[in-house]
Protein backbone atom coordinates (compact mmCIF):
# COMPACT_ATOMS: atom_id res chain seq x y z
CA UNK A 1 0.00 0.00 0.00
CA UNK A 2 1.33 3.24 -0.74
CA UNK A 3 0.04 6.30 0.94
CA UNK A 4 0.76 9.96 -0.43
CA UNK A 5 0.74 12.92 2.13
CA UNK A 6 1.33 16.49 1.65
CA UNK A 7 2.38 19.60 3.49
CA UNK A 8 3.88 23.16 3.44
CA UNK A 9 6.85 22.06 5.80
CA UNK A 10 8.53 18.93 6.43
CA UNK A 11 11.02 18.91 9.08
CA UNK A 12 12.96 15.67 9.69
CA UNK A 13 13.98 15.08 13.66
CA UNK A 14 11.56 15.71 16.45
CA UNK A 15 14.57 16.68 19.25
CA UNK A 16 15.65 19.64 20.60
CA UNK A 17 16.07 21.22 16.88
CA UNK A 18 13.42 19.81 14.93
CA UNK A 19 10.92 20.12 17.34
CA UNK A 20 10.97 23.33 18.18
CA UNK A 21 11.43 23.92 14.30
CA UNK A 22 8.20 22.46 13.50
CA UNK A 23 6.24 23.86 16.45
CA UNK A 24 7.71 27.73 15.53
CA UNK A 25 6.28 27.04 11.83
CA UNK A 26 2.56 25.97 12.77
CA UNK A 27 2.83 28.83 14.68
CA UNK A 28 3.55 30.69 11.69
CA UNK A 29 0.11 29.27 10.51
CA UNK A 30 2.21 26.62 8.06
CA UNK A 31 1.22 23.15 7.74
CA UNK A 32 3.94 20.99 9.56
CA UNK A 33 4.69 17.29 9.16
CA UNK A 34 7.29 16.30 11.49
CA UNK A 35 9.36 12.84 10.61
CA UNK A 36 10.96 11.00 13.64
CA UNK A 37 12.13 7.26 13.76
CA UNK A 38 11.45 7.17 17.45
CA UNK A 39 7.94 6.45 18.90
CA UNK A 40 8.05 9.74 20.71
CA UNK A 41 9.62 12.93 20.11
CA UNK A 42 12.56 14.47 22.49
CA UNK A 43 15.50 13.35 19.83
CA UNK A 44 18.76 11.60 21.80
CA UNK A 45 19.15 14.13 24.33
CA UNK A 46 15.54 14.47 25.87
CA UNK A 47 14.62 10.76 24.63
CA UNK A 48 11.43 9.44 25.99
CA UNK A 49 10.46 6.27 28.60
CA UNK A 50 10.12 3.11 26.60
CA UNK A 51 6.77 1.39 26.88
CA UNK A 52 7.51 -0.77 29.87
CA UNK A 53 7.95 2.16 32.20
CA UNK A 54 5.20 3.14 34.20
CA UNK A 55 7.05 5.55 36.38
CA UNK A 56 9.87 6.79 37.94
CA UNK A 57 11.75 9.73 38.84
CA UNK A 58 11.91 12.93 36.82
CA UNK A 59 15.85 14.20 35.22
CA UNK A 60 16.21 17.59 33.96
CA UNK A 61 16.40 16.19 30.19
CA UNK A 62 13.27 13.84 31.16
CA UNK A 63 11.72 17.45 32.22
CA UNK A 64 12.82 18.97 28.89
CA UNK A 65 11.35 16.36 26.84
CA UNK A 66 7.66 15.62 28.66
CA UNK A 67 7.26 19.66 27.90
CA UNK A 68 8.52 19.37 24.23
CA UNK A 69 5.76 16.28 23.80
CA UNK A 70 3.22 18.13 25.58
CA UNK A 71 4.05 21.32 22.96
CA UNK A 72 3.68 19.59 19.98
CA UNK A 73 0.42 17.08 21.36
CA UNK A 74 -1.01 20.36 21.55
CA UNK A 75 -0.06 21.91 18.13
CA UNK A 76 -1.29 21.52 14.93
CA UNK A 77 1.99 19.60 14.06
CA UNK A 78 1.69 16.00 12.15
CA UNK A 79 3.78 14.08 14.02
CA UNK A 80 4.88 10.77 11.91
CA UNK A 81 6.80 9.51 14.58
CA UNK A 82 7.73 5.51 13.99
CA UNK A 83 8.78 6.91 10.33
CA UNK A 84 12.12 6.69 8.66
CA UNK A 85 13.01 8.50 6.11
CA UNK A 86 15.17 7.31 3.41
CA UNK A 87 15.27 8.89 0.08
CA UNK A 88 14.93 12.95 -0.42
CA UNK A 89 14.28 13.97 -4.14
CA UNK A 90 13.11 17.45 -5.96
CA UNK A 91 10.59 17.76 -8.19
CA UNK A 92 10.57 21.03 -9.33
CA UNK A 93 10.40 23.57 -6.47
CA UNK A 94 8.81 20.88 -4.02
CA UNK A 95 10.52 17.92 -1.95
CA UNK A 96 9.43 14.59 -2.53
CA UNK A 97 10.88 12.79 0.74
CA UNK A 98 10.07 8.53 0.91
CA UNK A 99 9.39 7.47 3.95
CA UNK A 100 8.86 4.25 5.78
CA UNK A 101 5.96 4.41 8.44
CA UNK A 102 6.04 1.01 10.29
CA UNK A 103 7.40 -0.73 7.21
CA UNK A 104 4.95 0.68 4.59
CA UNK A 105 5.95 3.04 2.16
CA UNK A 106 4.63 6.38 2.20
CA UNK A 107 5.17 9.60 0.01
CA UNK A 108 5.49 13.13 1.76
CA UNK A 109 5.33 16.33 -0.75
CA UNK A 110 6.88 19.33 0.60
CA UNK A 111 7.45 22.92 0.24
CA UNK A 112 10.20 23.32 2.07
CA UNK A 113 12.66 21.16 3.94
CA UNK A 114 14.51 21.49 7.71
CA UNK A 115 16.76 18.81 8.15
CA UNK A 116 17.22 18.35 11.81
CA UNK A 117 19.07 14.80 11.91
CA UNK A 118 20.82 15.51 15.10
CA UNK A 119 24.77 13.72 15.87
CA UNK A 120 25.90 9.98 15.85
CA UNK A 121 28.67 9.36 17.94
CA UNK A 122 32.31 7.92 16.93
CA UNK A 123 33.51 4.95 18.71
CA UNK A 124 37.61 4.79 17.87
CA UNK A 125 38.10 1.22 17.11
CA UNK A 126 40.17 -0.98 18.87
CA UNK A 127 40.88 -4.59 19.27
CA UNK A 128 37.72 -6.21 20.37
CA UNK A 129 35.70 -3.65 20.11
CA UNK A 130 33.00 -5.98 18.38
CA UNK A 131 32.84 -8.24 21.34
CA UNK A 132 29.45 -8.60 22.93
CA UNK A 133 29.02 -6.73 25.93
CA UNK A 134 30.63 -3.33 24.65
CA UNK A 135 28.11 -0.52 23.89
CA UNK A 136 28.87 2.68 22.54
CA UNK A 137 28.56 5.50 25.36
CA UNK A 138 26.00 7.46 23.55
CA UNK A 139 24.27 4.67 22.71
CA UNK A 140 24.46 3.55 26.10
CA UNK A 141 22.27 6.83 27.38
CA UNK A 142 19.27 5.32 25.04
CA UNK A 143 19.49 1.86 27.37
CA UNK A 144 19.47 4.23 30.59
CA UNK A 145 17.06 6.48 29.55
CA UNK A 146 14.67 4.55 27.62
CA UNK A 147 14.88 1.45 29.29
CA UNK A 148 15.92 2.48 32.40
CA UNK A 149 18.51 -0.91 32.77
CA UNK A 150 22.20 -0.95 33.22
CA UNK A 151 24.74 -2.20 30.21
CA UNK A 152 25.60 -4.88 33.50
CA UNK A 153 26.99 -5.49 36.84
CA UNK A 154 30.22 -4.03 36.60
CA UNK A 155 31.18 -1.46 34.00
CA UNK A 156 33.83 0.40 32.64
CA UNK A 157 33.00 3.73 31.38
CA UNK A 158 35.71 5.08 28.76
CA UNK A 159 36.09 7.82 26.60
CA UNK A 160 35.66 11.83 25.89
CA UNK A 161 34.29 14.73 27.06
CA UNK A 162 31.21 15.16 29.06
CA UNK A 163 29.53 12.04 28.64
CA UNK A 164 31.87 9.91 29.76
CA UNK A 165 30.54 11.63 33.79
CA UNK A 166 26.96 11.86 32.43
CA UNK A 167 26.80 8.19 31.60
CA UNK A 168 28.60 7.05 34.63
CA UNK A 169 26.46 9.11 36.79
CA UNK A 170 23.21 8.10 35.54
CA UNK A 171 24.46 3.95 35.80
CA UNK A 172 25.14 5.32 39.54
CA UNK A 173 21.37 6.34 40.03
CA UNK A 174 19.90 3.40 38.26
CA UNK A 175 21.58 0.99 40.77
CA UNK A 176 24.44 -0.01 38.69
CA UNK A 177 28.04 -0.04 39.35
CA UNK A 178 30.92 1.58 37.47
CA UNK A 179 34.28 -0.24 37.60
CA UNK A 180 36.52 2.64 36.56
CA UNK A 181 36.23 5.80 33.79
CA UNK A 182 38.71 6.20 31.67
CA UNK A 183 38.90 9.54 29.61
CA UNK A 184 42.04 10.86 27.32
CA UNK A 185 41.03 13.97 28.70
CA UNK A 186 43.25 14.79 31.42
CA UNK A 187 42.14 18.03 34.53
CA UNK A 188 44.05 20.19 33.24
CA UNK A 189 42.00 20.01 29.56
CA UNK A 190 39.20 20.57 32.11
CA UNK A 191 40.43 23.73 33.83
CA UNK A 192 40.98 25.24 30.24
CA UNK A 193 37.53 24.19 29.34
CA UNK A 194 36.13 26.16 32.78
CA UNK A 195 36.14 30.00 31.38
CA UNK A 196 33.43 28.65 28.47
CA UNK A 197 31.50 26.79 31.01
CA UNK A 198 30.42 29.77 33.44
CA UNK A 199 27.49 31.07 31.08
CA UNK A 200 25.94 27.39 32.55
CA UNK A 201 26.38 27.33 36.24
CA UNK A 202 23.41 25.28 36.42
CA UNK A 203 25.12 22.63 34.42
CA UNK A 204 28.99 23.39 35.81
CA UNK A 205 27.17 22.41 38.78
CA UNK A 206 25.46 19.46 38.10
CA UNK A 207 28.95 18.48 36.74
CA UNK A 208 30.43 19.43 39.75
CA UNK A 209 28.02 16.99 41.90
CA UNK A 210 28.78 13.86 39.27
CA UNK A 211 32.67 14.34 40.17
CA UNK A 212 32.45 14.75 43.72
CA UNK A 213 29.78 11.66 44.28
CA UNK A 214 32.59 9.63 42.13
CA UNK A 215 35.17 10.98 44.43
CA UNK A 216 33.28 9.58 47.76
CA UNK A 217 31.81 6.61 46.24
CA UNK A 218 35.96 5.40 45.52
CA UNK A 219 34.90 4.62 41.63
CA UNK A 220 38.78 5.01 40.16
CA UNK A 221 39.16 8.23 37.30
CA UNK A 222 41.92 7.03 34.32
CA UNK A 223 42.59 10.43 33.75
CA UNK A 224 45.15 10.67 30.34
CA UNK A 225 44.16 7.28 29.57
CA UNK A 226 42.15 5.60 26.66
CA UNK A 227 40.78 2.21 26.54
CA UNK A 228 43.11 0.41 24.44
CA UNK A 229 41.63 -3.56 24.16
CA UNK A 230 39.04 -5.55 24.90
CA UNK A 231 39.25 -8.80 26.57
CA UNK A 232 36.87 -11.52 26.29
CA UNK A 233 35.82 -14.23 23.37
CA UNK A 234 32.18 -14.05 23.25
CA UNK A 235 31.53 -11.33 26.19
CA UNK A 236 33.45 -8.75 28.08
CA UNK A 237 35.38 -9.92 30.53
CA UNK A 238 37.59 -6.87 30.91
CA UNK A 239 39.73 -4.14 29.26
CA UNK A 240 43.58 -2.81 28.91
CA UNK A 241 43.91 0.53 29.47
CA UNK A 242 47.04 2.77 28.61
CA UNK A 243 48.03 6.34 29.70
CA UNK A 244 48.66 8.73 26.52
CA UNK A 245 50.83 11.47 25.93
CA UNK A 246 49.48 14.89 24.95
CA UNK A 247 48.87 13.59 21.09
CA UNK A 248 46.82 11.00 22.61
CA UNK A 249 49.14 8.30 21.40
CA UNK A 250 50.09 5.34 23.76
CA UNK A 251 52.69 5.99 25.91
CA UNK A 252 53.79 4.02 29.24
CA UNK A 253 52.71 0.93 30.88
CA UNK A 254 49.38 -1.06 29.84
CA UNK A 255 47.05 -2.37 33.15
CA UNK A 256 43.99 -4.29 33.18
CA UNK A 257 40.74 -3.98 34.51
CA UNK A 258 38.09 -6.65 35.35
CA UNK A 259 34.59 -5.49 33.99
CA UNK A 260 31.68 -7.21 32.60
CA UNK A 261 30.60 -4.40 30.01
CA UNK A 262 32.15 -1.42 28.89
CA UNK A 263 30.71 1.94 27.17
CA UNK A 264 32.83 3.62 24.82
CA UNK A 265 32.43 6.40 22.56
CA UNK A 266 34.59 9.73 21.79
CA UNK A 267 32.33 12.22 20.68
CA UNK A 268 29.87 13.21 18.29
CA UNK A 269 29.94 13.60 14.25
CA UNK A 270 26.90 15.81 12.85
CA UNK A 271 24.67 12.90 10.79
CA UNK A 272 24.99 14.93 7.30
CA UNK A 273 23.88 12.72 4.63
CA UNK A 274 20.06 14.08 4.71
CA UNK A 275 21.27 17.37 3.72
CA UNK A 276 23.59 15.79 1.55
CA UNK A 277 21.18 13.97 -0.32
CA UNK A 278 19.34 17.19 -0.42
CA UNK A 279 21.72 18.45 -2.64
CA UNK A 280 23.47 21.15 0.42
CA UNK A 281 27.54 21.66 0.02
CA UNK A 282 29.78 20.23 2.58
CA UNK A 283 32.86 21.89 4.70
CA UNK A 284 34.99 20.65 7.20
CA UNK A 285 35.18 22.37 10.70
CA UNK A 286 36.83 20.58 13.58
CA UNK A 287 35.34 22.40 15.87
CA UNK A 288 31.79 21.68 14.92
CA UNK A 289 32.79 18.05 15.01
CA UNK A 290 34.03 17.51 11.51
CA UNK A 291 32.16 18.05 8.16
CA UNK A 292 28.88 20.47 8.06
CA UNK A 293 26.15 21.51 5.83
CA UNK A 294 27.21 24.65 4.69
CA UNK A 295 24.31 27.01 6.93
CA UNK A 296 23.52 30.37 8.53
CA UNK A 297 22.34 30.97 12.43
CA UNK A 298 19.38 30.91 10.57
CA UNK A 299 19.96 27.28 9.27
CA UNK A 300 19.58 28.44 5.91
CA UNK A 301 21.56 26.59 3.11
CA UNK A 302 22.42 27.73 -0.70
CA UNK A 303 19.83 24.91 -1.34
CA UNK A 304 16.78 26.79 -1.78
CA UNK A 305 13.81 25.41 0.43
CA UNK A 306 16.22 23.91 2.30
CA UNK A 307 17.14 24.61 6.34
CA UNK A 308 19.41 22.59 8.39
CA UNK A 309 19.46 22.74 12.38
CA UNK A 310 20.78 21.51 15.48
CA UNK A 311 23.64 18.90 16.14
CA UNK A 312 22.82 18.02 12.48
CA UNK A 313 24.53 21.53 11.59
CA UNK A 314 27.22 21.19 13.54
CA UNK A 315 28.18 20.24 17.43
CA UNK A 316 26.74 22.70 19.69
CA UNK A 317 24.71 20.51 22.14
CA UNK A 318 21.09 20.34 23.26
CA UNK A 319 20.60 23.60 24.20
CA UNK A 320 21.70 25.29 21.13
CA UNK A 321 20.27 23.07 19.20
CA UNK A 322 16.91 24.32 20.89
CA UNK A 323 17.36 27.55 19.81
CA UNK A 324 18.38 27.05 16.33
CA UNK A 325 15.76 25.26 15.60
CA UNK A 326 13.28 28.36 16.90
CA UNK A 327 15.65 30.17 14.74
CA UNK A 328 15.09 27.74 11.40
CA UNK A 329 11.11 27.92 12.22
CA UNK A 330 11.30 31.38 11.73
CA UNK A 331 13.33 31.47 8.43
CA UNK A 332 11.54 28.52 6.84
CA UNK A 333 8.29 30.65 7.38
CA UNK A 334 10.16 33.20 6.19
CA UNK A 335 10.76 31.69 2.75
CA UNK A 336 7.13 30.80 2.77
CA UNK A 337 5.75 34.39 3.43
CA UNK A 338 5.15 33.58 6.90
CA UNK A 339 6.54 34.93 10.22
CA UNK A 340 6.58 33.01 13.81
CA UNK A 341 5.21 35.61 16.30
CA UNK A 342 7.90 35.92 19.34
CA UNK A 343 11.15 34.93 17.73
CA UNK A 344 13.79 37.66 17.60
CA UNK A 345 16.84 38.63 17.98
CA UNK A 346 16.38 37.47 21.92
CA UNK A 347 16.98 34.32 20.18
CA UNK A 348 19.67 34.78 18.73
CA UNK A 349 21.86 36.11 21.42
CA UNK A 350 20.57 33.05 23.34
CA UNK A 351 21.03 30.86 20.59
CA UNK A 352 25.07 32.14 20.28
CA UNK A 353 25.95 31.93 24.35
CA UNK A 354 24.52 28.53 24.24
CA UNK A 355 26.66 27.98 20.91
CA UNK A 356 29.80 28.38 22.96
CA UNK A 357 29.17 26.00 25.59
CA UNK A 358 28.69 23.42 23.08
CA UNK A 359 31.83 24.02 21.59
CA UNK A 360 33.78 24.18 24.23
CA UNK A 361 32.35 20.35 25.02
CA UNK A 362 33.26 19.54 21.15
CA UNK A 363 36.71 20.43 21.82
CA UNK A 364 37.16 18.15 24.87
CA UNK A 365 35.22 15.78 22.90
CA UNK A 366 36.83 15.32 19.49
CA UNK A 367 39.61 12.40 19.67
CA UNK A 368 42.91 13.84 18.81
CA UNK A 369 45.56 12.14 16.20
CA UNK A 370 47.31 10.10 18.55
CA UNK A 371 44.20 8.17 19.31
CA UNK A 372 43.78 6.15 15.97
CA UNK A 373 47.21 4.15 16.62
CA UNK A 374 44.75 2.18 19.31
CA UNK A 375 44.08 0.08 16.34
CA UNK A 376 46.19 -2.53 15.01
CA UNK A 377 46.10 -4.44 11.24
CA UNK A 378 43.66 -7.13 12.92
CA UNK A 379 41.24 -4.67 14.25
CA UNK A 380 38.01 -4.74 12.33
CA UNK A 381 37.02 -1.11 11.03
CA UNK A 382 33.70 -1.86 9.29
CA UNK A 383 31.26 -3.81 11.39
CA UNK A 384 29.11 -4.63 9.38
CA UNK A 385 31.64 -6.30 6.29
CA UNK A 386 34.68 -7.37 8.61
CA UNK A 387 36.80 -4.76 7.13
CA UNK A 388 39.88 -4.67 8.95
CA UNK A 389 42.32 -1.94 9.28
CA UNK A 390 44.84 -3.85 7.75
CA UNK A 391 42.77 -4.43 4.57
CA UNK A 392 42.13 -1.24 4.47
CA UNK A 393 45.50 -0.20 4.90
CA UNK A 394 46.30 -2.20 1.65
CA UNK A 395 43.25 -0.74 -0.47
CA UNK A 396 45.02 2.88 0.19
CA UNK A 397 48.15 1.70 -1.20
CA UNK A 398 46.57 0.15 -4.16
CA UNK A 399 45.18 3.39 -5.05
CA UNK A 400 41.92 3.53 -3.05
CA UNK A 401 42.37 7.36 -1.49
CA UNK A 402 38.92 8.08 -1.60
CA UNK A 403 35.83 7.10 0.75
CA UNK A 404 34.05 6.42 -2.31
CA UNK A 405 36.92 4.41 -3.34
CA UNK A 406 36.91 2.18 -0.15
CA UNK A 407 33.33 1.75 -0.60
CA UNK A 408 33.01 0.11 -3.64
CA UNK A 409 36.05 -1.76 -3.52
CA UNK A 410 36.17 -3.02 -0.04
CA UNK A 411 32.14 -2.52 0.89
CA UNK A 412 33.44 -0.15 3.52
CA UNK A 413 30.50 1.55 4.88
CA UNK A 414 27.97 -0.51 2.65
CA UNK A 415 26.64 -2.56 4.83
CA UNK A 416 23.19 -2.43 6.43
CA UNK A 417 24.55 0.55 9.26
CA UNK A 418 25.44 2.12 5.77
CA UNK A 419 28.33 3.61 7.08
CA UNK A 420 27.64 4.94 10.57
CA UNK A 421 29.83 3.31 12.70
CA UNK A 422 33.07 3.30 10.29
CA UNK A 423 32.82 5.73 7.85
CA UNK A 424 34.58 8.41 10.34
CA UNK A 425 37.62 6.41 11.12
CA UNK A 426 37.72 4.98 7.58
CA UNK A 427 38.39 8.92 6.60
CA UNK A 428 40.54 9.47 9.39
CA UNK A 429 42.85 6.67 8.17
CA UNK A 430 43.05 7.55 4.58
CA UNK A 431 43.90 10.81 5.60
CA UNK A 432 46.92 9.96 7.60
CA UNK A 433 47.99 6.91 5.36
CA UNK A 434 47.62 9.80 2.52
CA UNK A 435 49.83 12.45 4.51
CA UNK A 436 46.43 14.40 3.78
CA UNK A 437 44.43 16.35 6.91
CA UNK A 438 40.85 15.21 7.26
CA UNK A 439 39.34 18.00 5.81
CA UNK A 440 40.97 17.49 2.56
CA UNK A 441 39.24 13.17 2.66
CA UNK A 442 35.59 14.36 2.17
CA UNK A 443 33.04 11.40 3.39
CA UNK A 444 31.58 9.24 0.49
CA UNK A 445 28.50 10.72 -1.58
CA UNK A 446 25.21 10.35 0.38
CA UNK A 447 22.95 7.62 -1.16
CA UNK A 448 19.61 6.43 -0.61
CA UNK A 449 18.46 4.84 1.40
CA UNK A 450 19.45 6.83 4.77
CA UNK A 451 18.21 4.78 7.17
CA UNK A 452 18.63 0.92 7.60
CA UNK A 453 15.21 -0.59 6.28
CA UNK A 454 13.95 -3.83 7.17
CA UNK A 455 16.25 -6.68 5.92
CA UNK A 456 14.68 -8.98 3.29
CA UNK A 457 17.19 -11.95 4.09
CA UNK A 458 20.00 -12.45 5.99
CA UNK A 459 21.37 -9.75 8.26
CA UNK A 460 24.43 -7.54 6.35
CA UNK A 461 23.24 -9.11 2.81
CA UNK A 462 20.94 -6.88 1.49
CA UNK A 463 20.46 -6.16 -1.96
CA UNK A 464 18.73 -2.89 -2.97
CA UNK A 465 15.67 -4.66 -5.28
CA UNK A 466 14.64 -6.26 -1.84
CA UNK A 467 14.02 -2.92 -0.16
CA UNK A 468 10.19 -2.76 0.23
CA UNK A 469 9.92 0.75 -1.43
CA UNK A 470 7.91 1.97 -3.88
CA UNK A 471 9.31 1.84 -7.37
CA UNK A 472 9.69 5.41 -9.18
CA UNK A 473 6.84 7.07 -10.76
CA UNK A 474 7.22 7.09 -14.56
CA UNK A 475 8.18 10.83 -15.26
CA UNK B 1 28.76 4.90 52.03
CA UNK B 2 28.68 8.68 51.18
CA UNK B 3 26.14 8.70 47.93
CA UNK B 4 25.51 12.53 46.17
CA UNK B 5 23.66 10.50 43.54
CA UNK B 6 20.79 8.47 44.99
CA UNK B 7 20.44 4.98 43.66
CA UNK B 8 16.96 5.92 42.64
CA UNK B 9 16.34 1.63 40.92
CA UNK B 10 13.37 1.24 43.49
CA UNK B 11 11.11 4.12 42.75
CA UNK B 12 10.88 2.55 39.02
CA UNK B 13 7.51 0.51 38.32
CA UNK B 14 7.66 -1.40 35.48
CA UNK B 15 4.92 -3.14 33.32
CA UNK B 16 4.19 -6.82 34.23
CA UNK B 17 6.73 -9.51 33.50
CA UNK B 18 6.23 -11.82 30.46
CA UNK B 19 8.24 -14.53 28.88
CA UNK B 20 9.55 -14.59 25.35
CA UNK B 21 11.70 -17.10 23.65
CA UNK B 22 15.44 -16.78 22.44
CA UNK B 23 16.13 -19.95 20.37
CA UNK B 24 15.54 -22.59 23.21
CA UNK B 25 15.46 -20.26 26.29
CA UNK B 26 12.75 -18.88 28.05
CA UNK B 27 13.72 -15.11 28.55
CA UNK B 28 11.56 -13.01 31.10
CA UNK B 29 10.54 -9.21 30.33
CA UNK B 30 8.44 -6.99 30.82
CA UNK B 31 6.20 -5.73 28.67
CA UNK B 32 6.95 -3.55 26.04
CA UNK B 33 10.68 -3.81 26.79
CA UNK B 34 12.94 -3.73 24.07
CA UNK B 35 13.55 -7.82 23.25
CA UNK B 36 17.47 -6.80 23.56
CA UNK B 37 17.68 -4.97 26.68
CA UNK B 38 15.25 -8.57 28.38
CA UNK B 39 18.32 -10.27 26.93
CA UNK B 40 20.94 -8.28 27.96
CA UNK B 41 19.13 -8.37 31.57
CA UNK B 42 18.95 -12.16 31.61
CA UNK B 43 22.91 -12.13 30.68
CA UNK B 44 22.22 -13.31 26.67
CA UNK B 45 24.38 -10.95 25.66
CA UNK B 46 25.58 -12.52 22.36
CA UNK B 47 22.61 -11.76 20.01
CA UNK B 48 24.10 -12.92 16.45
CA UNK B 49 27.27 -14.42 14.70
CA UNK B 50 28.67 -12.38 11.86
CA UNK B 51 28.70 -13.56 8.17
CA UNK B 52 32.14 -12.18 7.59
CA UNK B 53 34.76 -11.63 9.77
CA UNK B 54 38.53 -11.03 9.58
CA UNK B 55 40.70 -14.34 9.98
CA UNK B 56 40.92 -15.45 13.86
CA UNK B 57 38.45 -12.71 15.53
CA UNK B 58 35.38 -13.65 17.06
CA UNK B 59 31.96 -13.64 14.93
CA UNK B 60 29.83 -13.01 18.37
CA UNK B 61 28.31 -9.87 18.11
CA UNK B 62 25.68 -8.10 20.60
CA UNK B 63 23.76 -4.79 21.59
CA UNK B 64 25.89 -1.95 20.48
CA UNK B 65 24.19 1.10 19.61
CA UNK B 66 20.89 0.20 21.46
CA UNK B 67 18.64 2.33 18.91
CA UNK B 68 18.23 0.87 15.52
CA UNK B 69 21.77 2.22 13.90
CA UNK B 70 24.15 -0.27 13.44
CA UNK B 71 22.18 -3.87 13.00
CA UNK B 72 24.49 -5.58 15.50
CA UNK B 73 21.00 -6.86 17.53
CA UNK B 74 19.49 -8.09 14.56
CA UNK B 75 17.23 -11.48 15.08
CA UNK B 76 14.47 -13.44 13.41
CA UNK B 77 11.09 -13.28 14.05
CA UNK B 78 8.39 -15.21 12.07
CA UNK B 79 11.07 -15.21 8.94
CA UNK B 80 12.04 -11.40 8.85
CA UNK B 81 15.15 -10.06 9.92
CA UNK B 82 14.25 -6.85 12.65
CA UNK B 83 16.23 -5.17 15.31
CA UNK B 84 16.12 -6.86 18.78
CA UNK B 85 17.03 -3.41 20.23
CA UNK B 86 13.33 -2.01 18.33
CA UNK B 87 11.71 -5.22 19.19
CA UNK B 88 9.22 -5.23 22.17
CA UNK B 89 8.63 -7.76 24.46
CA UNK B 90 5.10 -9.76 24.08
CA UNK B 91 4.08 -12.87 25.73
CA UNK B 92 5.25 -16.16 23.90
CA UNK B 93 7.29 -13.96 21.56
CA UNK B 94 9.73 -16.37 19.33
CA UNK B 95 12.57 -15.17 18.87
CA UNK B 96 15.83 -16.79 17.01
CA UNK B 97 19.52 -15.72 16.98
CA UNK B 98 21.21 -15.16 13.36
CA UNK B 99 24.13 -16.95 12.24
CA UNK B 100 24.92 -19.38 14.68
CA UNK B 101 24.30 -22.12 12.89
CA UNK B 102 21.95 -23.72 15.48
C1 LIG C 1 23.16 8.40 20.84
C2 LIG C 1 23.30 9.80 21.34
C3 LIG C 1 23.05 10.09 22.69
C4 LIG C 1 23.17 11.38 23.18
N1 LIG C 1 22.93 11.62 24.50
C5 LIG C 1 23.07 12.90 24.98
C6 LIG C 1 22.85 13.18 26.36
O1 LIG C 1 22.52 12.29 27.12
N2 LIG C 1 23.02 14.46 26.80
C7 LIG C 1 23.38 15.46 25.94
O2 LIG C 1 23.51 16.62 26.40
N3 LIG C 1 23.59 15.22 24.64
C8 LIG C 1 23.45 13.96 24.15
N4 LIG C 1 23.68 13.72 22.81
C9 LIG C 1 24.04 14.83 21.94
C10 LIG C 1 22.85 15.26 21.09
O3 LIG C 1 23.34 15.41 19.79
C11 LIG C 1 22.17 16.52 21.68
O4 LIG C 1 23.01 17.62 21.56
C12 LIG C 1 20.80 16.81 21.08
O5 LIG C 1 20.00 15.66 21.13
C13 LIG C 1 20.85 17.38 19.66
O6 LIG C 1 19.54 17.73 19.28
P1 LIG C 1 19.07 17.68 17.76
O7 LIG C 1 17.63 18.08 17.78
O8 LIG C 1 20.00 18.45 16.92
O9 LIG C 1 19.21 16.16 17.31
P2 LIG C 1 18.66 14.82 17.96
O10 LIG C 1 18.22 14.99 19.33
O11 LIG C 1 19.69 13.79 17.67
O12 LIG C 1 17.37 14.50 17.07
C14 LIG C 1 17.45 14.03 15.76
C15 LIG C 1 16.31 13.10 15.50
O13 LIG C 1 16.27 12.80 14.12
C16 LIG C 1 15.84 11.49 13.95
N5 LIG C 1 16.31 11.06 12.63
C17 LIG C 1 17.52 11.32 12.06
N6 LIG C 1 17.57 10.82 10.82
C18 LIG C 1 16.38 10.23 10.60
C19 LIG C 1 15.82 9.54 9.47
N7 LIG C 1 16.50 9.36 8.32
N8 LIG C 1 14.55 9.08 9.58
C20 LIG C 1 13.84 9.28 10.72
N9 LIG C 1 14.32 9.91 11.80
C21 LIG C 1 15.58 10.39 11.74
C22 LIG C 1 16.41 10.74 15.11
O14 LIG C 1 15.61 9.63 15.45
C23 LIG C 1 16.41 11.79 16.23
O15 LIG C 1 15.31 11.64 17.09
C24 LIG C 1 23.58 12.42 22.30
C25 LIG C 1 23.85 12.13 20.96
C26 LIG C 1 23.72 10.83 20.47
C27 LIG C 1 24.04 10.54 19.03
S1 LIG D 1 21.90 -2.26 18.81
FE1 LIG D 1 22.27 -1.09 17.04
S2 LIG D 1 20.53 -1.54 15.83
FE2 LIG D 1 20.08 -2.50 17.67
Amino acid sequence: MTGDLDTDVAVLGAGPAGGNAALGAARAGLRVALVDEQQDAGGQVWRAKGKAIRAAPETPESRAGSQLRALIAASAVDHLADTRLWQIERHGPAWRLGLLQGGEPVQLTARALVVASGAREFVQPVPGWTTPGVLGLAGATALLKRDMVVPGAATIVAGTGPLVFFTAAEIRRLGGHVQAIVTPNTRADWMRALPAMLVRPDLLARGARWMADLALSGVPIHWGHALSRVIGEDRVVGAEVHPLDSDWRPAGPVREIAADSLCLGNGLVPSIEAAQLAGCPIRHDPALGGWVPDADDEGKTPVDGLFVCGDGAGIRGAAAAAYQGSLAGQGVARFLGAQVPGIGPRHLRRYRRAAAFGRAMTALSAPRPGLSSLIDDATVLCRCEGVTSGALRQAIAAGATSANATKSGLRCGMGPCGGAYCQTAVTRQIAVSTGRSEGEVPPPTARPPLRPVPLGGLAGDIAYEDLPIPKPAPL
Amino acid sequence: MIRLIPDQSRRIRRTAEVTFWFDDAQIPAHEGEPVATALLRAGQLRLRDAPTVAEGASAARGLFCCMGACQECAVEVDGAVVEACRLEAVEGLRVRSLGRGA
